[in-house]
C-alpha cells in the first residue's frame, strides 16, 4: 500500500473518530452540553488525538527503522568475493539499492526466485532497467541481483506489516478513546496534555538539531583521526592533500588565512560600523537617518553568495590593478584583502545594529550628567556613553568575528584556494594582496565532487568542521554572555 | 591653559562672557565637527559600499536579461526527419540533433545567398548559430510532426559570442585571437543584423530554460533553479513555520524555569550564530549518508534550510509573543479558559502579524543562503525539471543561490553575466519577500 | 538682599504642541536657595532644566522669552551651551555616577574643561569637591573603586561634587533627595545649606517640608504657570494665591 494512501486512511479514521466521539459524548449527556465535563469538540479531537499520535508514531518509527535494518541484514548476506578490490561495501549497497529499486519498476515474473541469473538474463535486466530509467554505472553482478532480490522482498514483506501494524495501532487507539468517552471524562484536560507534549517536542528540536550537528561532525572526525595522526592535523605546518595517499593535513595553514581575513573584515567593520551607529542614533537628522538606516540595513539582507561574486568580478580585479600591480605586491585577483574588505562590508550593519541596540541602552541619565556638567556631545560619547557601554560592543565584535570565521561563500569565491605556507617567509604570510584560503574553502573543496568516504582527505573537511564549530560556538557563548551581562547591568 | 581657568582652580567664580567663546570651548568644538565628521564618513561609505556593490552587479548582470536572437527560414525535409512518412513520433525521435544540424546550415547558407551578402574569408556561418540550436528545433519537430515538409521560421538562438559582440564582450580585435569565432562571422552578423534577420529581444529563456553546459552560455537559463528554491521554500515553510511556531509558545508561555529550558534557550541563541557550512555538513552525513535521502534533491536542502531557519524564527515569534500584553492573558484566565485556550484563542491571533513577519524575513534568509546547498549536492549540474510535488521534491534540482556560485566556477565570460543576472533575479524575490513583510508590519503593527 | 544671579522674563516652553511652561517670569538671588514646588506634571522641573539649557538635548522642546545670567542673555545665538553648562552645574534626580571610578567621576568635568594643569591640580580639585560634597572621609581610601559601587546616599553626594569640580556659579538640583532614604535626604539637605555660602541654589522638590527647611526663596508652580514667588516663609505661613494654600494644606497635589 503506497504511504500516502495509508497515510490518508488514518487521517480519514481521525476524522470520522471526531464525529463519532463528539457525537458519544453529546449523546452521554443527554443532549445537553452543559452537562459535560468539557466542551463537545474536546472529545471529538480526544478521539482523533489518540488515532492519529499511536498511528504516526509507529510510522515514523518503522520507516527509520526499517531501512536500517534490512541494510544490515542484506549486507551480511552479501559474500565478500562480490565486492571488488577497487569498491567498499558501502558502494555495492548501494547498487544494490539502486538496482532493487528499479527491479519494483519491472514485471513480477523477472524476480521468481526460480529463474536461472545468468549473464543474459543480468545483461536484459541492465536494459530492461536502463530502459526504466535506473541507469547503473557497472554491470549487475549476480551477487548484486541475489541481493537486490532479498533487498526489495525483505523490503516490500516490511511494508506490508508497516501497513497493517500502524492501522492496528490506528483502530487501537480508535476503540480505546471511543469507549472511554462520557459525560465525565475530562476531554481537555487529555488534549491539552497531548497538545502540550507536542509543544515540548518542538521546542527540544533545538537541541536535537545540536546533537546532530555534534555527532554529525564527531563520528566522521573519529574515522578520520584513525587515518590520520592528529598530531599533524593539529601541530602540523602544511596543507598538502594528495589522493594518492601520503597526504599532509594540517589546519594551521587554513587558520592562518581564516584569521588573517577575519582580522581585516572587522578592521573595516568595527570603525565604520561603530562610527555609522554612533553617528545615526546622536546626530543624524530624521531624514538622514530614514535614508542611511534602512540602506544599511539592506546590507544585511543582501546573500552571501552575492557579495562574493562583488568579490571576484569588482572588487578583486580593482585592487589587483590599482593596488597589488603597481606596487608589485602580487598578481592575483582573488586574495586576503578582496576578501576582507568585502567581508567587512557584509559585517557593517552587523556591527552598526548591534551596537546601536547597545549604545541605546546606557541610560539617558547617564548623557544627562555629563552634559549637565558641560560636556559636548562628543566627549560625552566617547568619555562616557562608549565606555559605559564598552562590555557590549566587545560582545558584538566578538559575535562580528564569530560570523566572519564562519563566513563561506565570500572567500570561496573571493580569497583563492591556495594555502599559506609557512615555508615561504614571513613576508609572504602577511602580503594582503596574496592568495590564501580559508578553513570554510577547504570543507567545501573536500566534500563537493566525487568524494570518498573512507580517505582521509575528504574526512578531514569533518575535523575542520567540528575545529570551525568549536572555535565559534565559544566565540559566541563568551560574546552572548558578555552581552546578556551587559543588559543586566541597566535593566 | 589661560589665566582665568588658573584663578578658578584657586576658588574664585570665572568672569568672562558667555557670549565669547574661550579658546578651550573653541578647540573643543573643533573636536566635536571633527567626530561628527567620522560618523558622516562611515555613513557615508556603508551608503556608497551598498550602491557601488548593487550598481556592479547590474552593470554585469543587466545583459542576461537580452539576448541575441537569429530568425532563419528551415525547410523541415521529410527525407532527412521522417523517412517512413507516416508522422509516428516513436521513429522521428530515432532522428537525433546530428541529423538537424544539416538543416540549420542550409537555412543560414540559404539566407545569405538570397541576401546576397559576400564576405571574403566567411567559413563556417553557421557557427553564428548556437550549438543548443539543434536541439530545439528536434523539440520543437517532435512536438509538431505535422509540420514536417514545411518551411517554417524559426527564431535560434545567436552564438555566445555572437551576443557577447552585440554586449560589447567580443570585439574584432578579441575575434581575431578566438578559436571560437572570426571577424568574419562578425561581419556576417552585422550583415544580417541589417536586414533585420539578427535582433536583440528580451531573453525569456533566461528566466524559464534549465542550465546549459560550459560552451553554451547563451542557452542556460535559471528554470530549474528557481523551481528547486521553490521546493526547497515550500519545505521550509511547512515544516519550519509550524515546529517555530510551537516551541515558541512552549518556551514563552509554558517552559517552566529549570535548566532544560535554560540549556534550550542557550541552544537557540547559538544555533542562530552557527555556521552555515556547519549545517551543510549535518545534511551530508545525517540526511544524505545516514538516512539515505537522494543527493541534490529539494526535500533535503529544505530540510538544512529549515533546521538553520528555525532559530530565526522561534527568535521573532517569541518576541511577538512577549509584546502581547500580560492584561489580555489576565482578563482571558479571568474568565475561566484554560492556559492553552488563553494561548491559541488570544494571544496567537495577536501574535500573528509578527509571527508571519519573522518568518517571511527567515524565508528570505533560507532563499539566498549557499554554503550548505553546496555540500548536499546541489552543485550538480541538472538539466531535467524536477517532478510534480511530492514526488518532486525528491527529483534533483539546482537553487538560485547554487546556480550563480556553479556560473561563477566556469571559464566562458558570458557566465558572468549570467551568474550576476541570476543575481538580478534573486534580489527580486528577496525585495519582493521583504515588501511583504514590511507591508505586513505596517498594516499589523499594534502599539499596547 | 543678594545681587540677582539669574532673571527669567515671559518665559514659554513649548514640548511639541504641549505647551508645558507659561509666561513665567523669576528672578534668582546669588548665594540663596531657591525652591521650586508645585503639584507633580507642573513644569518645576522643565523651567529648571531651561536655566542651564539641559531642554537643548530634547528635539522636541522649544524655549521663548528670555533668560539673563549676569546681564547675558543663555539663549543668545553665540552662547555655546558648553559653556553655559560650566556656570551653571546640574544635579540630577537619580544619582548617575559614571562608570568609572570615584576619581575620575569627579575629575571628568575639570578634565574637559581645561581647569587643571597638572595632575596635582587635578588631585587637589578632586579632594576640594569631595571635601565640599561632604563625602571626603567616606571615600578617601578608595578613590580608584567604581562610584556606581557607592550607596545611594553616597552617590548623590558624589554627584553633587562631581557638580561642584567644575567651579559652577548657580547649582541646579532636580528632587535630588526623591531616589534617597531619611538619614541621606538629611545630609544632602545640611550639604545644600552649606553651598548656599558659595553658590546660588535652585533646588526643585515635590516635599513642602524640604522646602521650607532648606530654601529662602519659593516658587509655587502649577499647570504651567508661576503662581507665587517669594520669601519661604511668607509663602508657607501665609499665601496669597488660594492654590497655593490649597496645595500647602493638602486639598490639590
Amino acid at each position: 500500500m503506497p504511504l500516502i494512501w495509508l497515510i490518508a486512511i488514518i487521517l480519514v479514521l481521525a476524522a470520522v473518530g471526531f464525529v463519532m466521539g463528539r457525537s458519544r459524548a453529546v449523546a452521554s449527556a443527554g443532549g445537553d452540553a452543559r452537562v459535560l465535563h468539557s466542551l463537545p469538540s474536546y472529545y471529538g479531537w480526544n478521539v482523533a488525538l489518540t488515532v492519529i499520535t499511536p498511528a504516526f508514531g509507529l510510522l515514523v518509527l518503522w520507516l527509520l527503522v526499517q531501512p536500517l535494518w534490512i541494510e544490515s541484514r542484506v549486507s551480511s548476506q552479501l559474500p565478500d568475493s562480490a565486492i571488488s578490490d577497487t569498491s567498499t561495501r558501502g558502494l555495492v549497497m548501494s547498487d544494490v539499492r539502486r538496482v532493487s529499486e528499479g527491479l519494483e519498476a519491472l514485471d513480477a515474473p523477472l524476480l521468481a526466485s526460480e529463474r536461472a541469473v545468468d549473464e543474459a538474463f543480468l545483461s536484459d535486466l541492465r536494459n530492461r532497467l536502463g530502459a526504466a530509467g535506473v541507469a547503473l554505472g557497472s554491470d549487475i553482478s549476480p551477487e548484486v541481483f541475489v541481493a537486490a532480490r532479498s533487498y526489495r522482498s525483505l523490503s516490500s514483506w516490511g511494508e506490508t506489516l508497516m501497513s497493517v501494524a500502524v492501522l492496528l495501532a490506528a483502530l487501537g487507539g480508535f476503540g480505546v478513546s471511543y469507549l472511554v468517552t462520557n459525560k465525565d471524562f475530562r476531554a481537555r484536560n487529555t488534549v491539552e496534555r497531548g497538545i502540550l507534549t507536542v509543544l515540548i517536542l518542538a521546542a527540544s528540536i533545538a537541541i536535537l538539531t545540536t546533537v546532530g550537528l555534534v555527532f554529525s561532525m564527531l563520528f566522521e572526525a573519529r574515522n578520520f583521526f584513525a587515518a590520520h595522526s592528529w598530531q599533524d592535523f593539529f601541530f602540523g605546518t602544511k596543507w598538502a592533500p594528495d589522493f594518492r595517499g601520503n597526504s599532509e593535513l594540517a589546519i594551521l595553514p587554513l587558520l592562518w588565512g581564516t584569521l588573517y581575513i577575519s582580522f581585516i573584515a572587522l578592521l573595516v567593520a568595527v570603525p565604520v560600523g561603530l562610527f555609522a551607529a554612533i553617528y545615526l542614533s546622536e546626530y543624524a537628522t530624521s531624514r538622514v537617518r530614514s535614508v542611511a538606516k534602512p540602506a544599511i540595513e539592506v546590507l544585511a539582507g543582501i546573500p552571501t553568495i552575492v557579495y562574493g561574486l562583488f568579490a571576484l568580478i569588482t572588487v578583486g580585479p580593482m585592487l589587483r590593478d590599482y593596488f597589488a600591480l603597481p606596487l608589485g605586491l602580487g598578481q592575483s585577483s582573488s586574495s586576503v584583502l578582496t576578501a576582507g574588505v568585502v567581508m567587512g562590508i557584509m559585517l557593517i550593519p552587523f556591527v552598526s545594529s548591534l551596537s546601536d541596540d547597545i549604545i541605546n541602552a546606557v541610560p539617558q541619565a547617564m548623557r544627562d550628567g555629563s552634559y549637565g556638567l558641560g560636556a559636548t556631545q562628543s566627549e560625552t560619547i566617547r568619555q562616557v556613553v562608549v565606555p559605559a557601554a564598552l562590555p557590549g560592543i566587545v560582545g558584538a565584535i566578538l559575535l562580528a568575528a564569530s560570523r566572519a570565521i564562519g563566513e563561506t561563500m565570500i572567500v570561496v569565491l573571493g580569497a583563492g584556494a591556495a594555502a599559506a605556507q609557512f615555508d615561504r617567509g614571513l613576508g609572504e604570510l602577511v602580503n594582503p594582496f596574496e592568495a590564501m584560503t580559508t578553513v570554510t574553502v577547504k570543507i567545501v573543496s573536500q566534500l563537493t565532487g566525487d568524494t570518498d568516504f573512507s580517505s582521509p582527505e575528504t574526512l578531514v573537511a569533518f575535523a575542520l568542521g567540528l575545529s570551525l564549530f568549536t572555535i565559534t560556538l565559544g566565540l559566541n557563548v563568551l560574546a552572548l554572555w558578555i552581552v546578556r551581562r551587559y543588559r543586566e547591568q541597566y535593566e | 591653559m589661560s589665566d582665568i581657568t588658573a584663578n578658578s582652580a584657586s576658588g574664585a567664580p570665572r568672569k568672562g562672557s558667555l557670549l565669547v567663546q574661550d579658546g578651550r570651548t573653541q578647540r573643543r568644538n573643533a573636536a566635536e565637527r571633527r567626530f561628527q565628521i567620522y560618523g558622516m564618513i562611515a555613513v557615508s561609505v556603508a551608503v556608497l559600499a551598498l550602491i557601488f556593490l548593487l550598481t556592479s552587479i547590474v552593470r554585469n548582470g543587466i545583459g542576461a536579461f537580452s539576448q541575441t536572437f537569429i530568425t532563419l527560414d528551415v525547410v523541415l525535409a521529410e527525407d532527412k526527419l521522417d523517412k517512413t512518412g507516416n508522422r509516428d513520433r516513436d521513429e522521428m525521435a530515432k532522428v537525433s540533433t546530428f541529423g538537424y544540424a544539416p538543416l540549420i546550415t542550409a537555412a543560414i547558407e540559404d539566407r545569405i545567398a538570397a541576401e546576397g551578402i559576400e564576405i571574403e574569408g566567411l567559413s563556417k556561418p553557421v557557427d553564428l548559430i548556437s550549438k543548443q540550436a539543434a536541439a530545439d528545433l528536434r523539440d520543437f519537430v517532435l512536438a509538431n510532426t505535422d509540420r514536417v515538409g514545411e518551411t517554417v521560421e524559426f527564431q535560434f538562438l545567436a552564438s555566445g559570442r555572437i551576443d557577447g559582440y552585440y554586449k560589447g564582450r567580443v570585439t574584432m580585435a578579441s575575434a581575431e585571437l578566438d578559436s571560437n569565432v572570426t571577424p568574419q562571422q562578425l561581419m556576417l552578423a552585422d550583415a544580417l543584423k541589417d536586414t533585420g534577420a539578427l535582433e536583440r529581444t528580451f531573453n525569456w529563456g533566461f528566466i524559464t530554460s534549465p542550465d546549459a553546459s560550459e560552451n553554451r552560455p547563451e542557452a542556460s537559463g535559471l528554470g530549474v533553479a528557481i523551481l528547486g528554491s521553490l521546493y526547497m521554500m515550500i519545505v521550509v515553510l511547512v515544516l519550519a513555520l509550524p515546529i517555530g511556531v510551537a516551541a515558541s509558545i512552549y518556551l514563552e508561555e509554558f517552559a517552566p524555569k529549570n535548566r532544560l529550558t535554560d540549556l534550550i534557550e542557550v541552544n537557540i541563541s547559538n544555533l542562530a550564530a552557527v555556521p552555515s557550512i556547519v549545517f551543510g555538513i549535518l545534511g551530508l552525513a545525517i540526511f544524505i549518508n545516514f538516512a539515505g535521502l537522494p543527493q541534490s534533491a529539494p526535500i533535503v536542502g529544505g530540510l538544512v534550510l529549515t533546521l538553520m531557519t528555525l532559530p530565526t524564527i522561534i527568535i521573532a515569534t517569541r518576541a511577538s509573543l512577549k509584546s502581547v500584553p500580560p492584561s489580555i492573558r489576565e482578563a482571558a484566565l479571568g474568565v475561566g479558559a484554560s492556559k492553552m485556550q488563553t494561548v491559541f484563542h488570544h494571544v496567537l491571533p495577536l501574535a500573528a502579524p509578527g509571527i508571519l513577519t519573522g518568518t517571511i524575513i527567515g524565508l528570505a534568509q533560507a532563499l539566498g543562503e549557499t554554503a550548505p546547498l553546496l555540500l548536499i549536492g546541489m552543485v550538480a549540474f541538472v538539466r531535467e525539471y524536477p517532478g510534480a510535488p511530492p514526488e518532486g521534491f525528491f527529483d534533483p534540482a539546482s537553487a538560485l543561490p547554487v546556480q550563480i556560485y556553479n556560473w561563477t566556477t566556469r571559464s566562458d565570460p558570458a557566465f558572468v553575466e549570467r551568474a550576476s543576472g541570476a543575481i538580478i533575479v534573486l534580489l527580486v524575490f528577496l525585495l519582493l519577500m521583504n515588501l511583504i513583510a514590511i507591508i505586513l508590519r505596517r498594516r499589523f503593527e499594534r502599539r499596547w | 538682599m543678594n545681587d540677582i544671579k539669574i532673571s527669567a522674563s515671559g518665559v514659554d516652553v513649548f514640548y511639541g504642541d504641549t505647551h508645558a511652561i507659561k509666561n513665567v517670569s523669576v528672578e534668582i538671588e546669588g548665594n540663596t536657595v531657591t525652591a521650586f514646588i508645585g503639584p507633580s506634571g507642573c513644569g518645576k522641573s522643565t523651567f529648571l532644566r531651561c536655566l542651564n539649557r539641559m531642554n537643548d538635548t530634547i528635539d522636541i522642546a522649544r524655549v521663548t522669552g528670555s533668560i539673563l545670567l549676569d546681564g547675558e542673555d543663555i539663549y543668545d545665538a553665540k552662547v555655546d551651551p558648553v559653556q553655559l553648562r560650566a556656570k551653571v552645574g546640574m544635579v540630577f534626580q537619580k544619582p548617575n555616577p559614571f562608570p568609572k571610578s570615584i576619581y575620575d567621576n569627579i575629575a571628568y568635568g575639570p578634565r574637559i574643561h581645561g581647569l587643571a594643569r597638572n595632575k596635582a591640580e587635578l588631585d587637589e580639585i578632586v579632594e576640594k569637591s569631595l571635601r565640599r560634597g561632604a563625602i571626603w572621609e567616606e571615600v578617601k581610601d578608595r578613590l580608584d573603586q567604581p562610584g556606581t559601587g557607592l550607596s545611594g546616599g553616597q552617590q548623590q553626594r558624589l554627584c553633587i561634587a562631581r557638580a561642584i569640580a567644575t567651579e559652577p556659579e548657580v547649582l541646579l538640583m532636580d528632587e535630588p533627595c526623591s531616589a534617597l532614604d531619611p538619614i541621606a535626604t538629611a545630609q544632602v539637605e545640611e550639604l545644600i545649606d552649606e553651598l548656599r555660602q558659595q553658590y546660588s541654589v535652585v533646588i526643585v522638590t515635590h516635599s513642602m517640608q524640604q522646602a521650607a527647611r532648606v530654601s529662602q526663596k519659593t516658587a509655587f508652580f502649577h499647570l504651567g504657570d508661576l503662581v507665587e514667588y517669594g520669601e519661604t516663609g511668607h509663602i508657607f505661613t501665609n499665601p496669597e494665591d488660594s492654590r497655593t494654600e490649597s496645595y500647602i494644606t493638602g486639598r490639590i497635589g
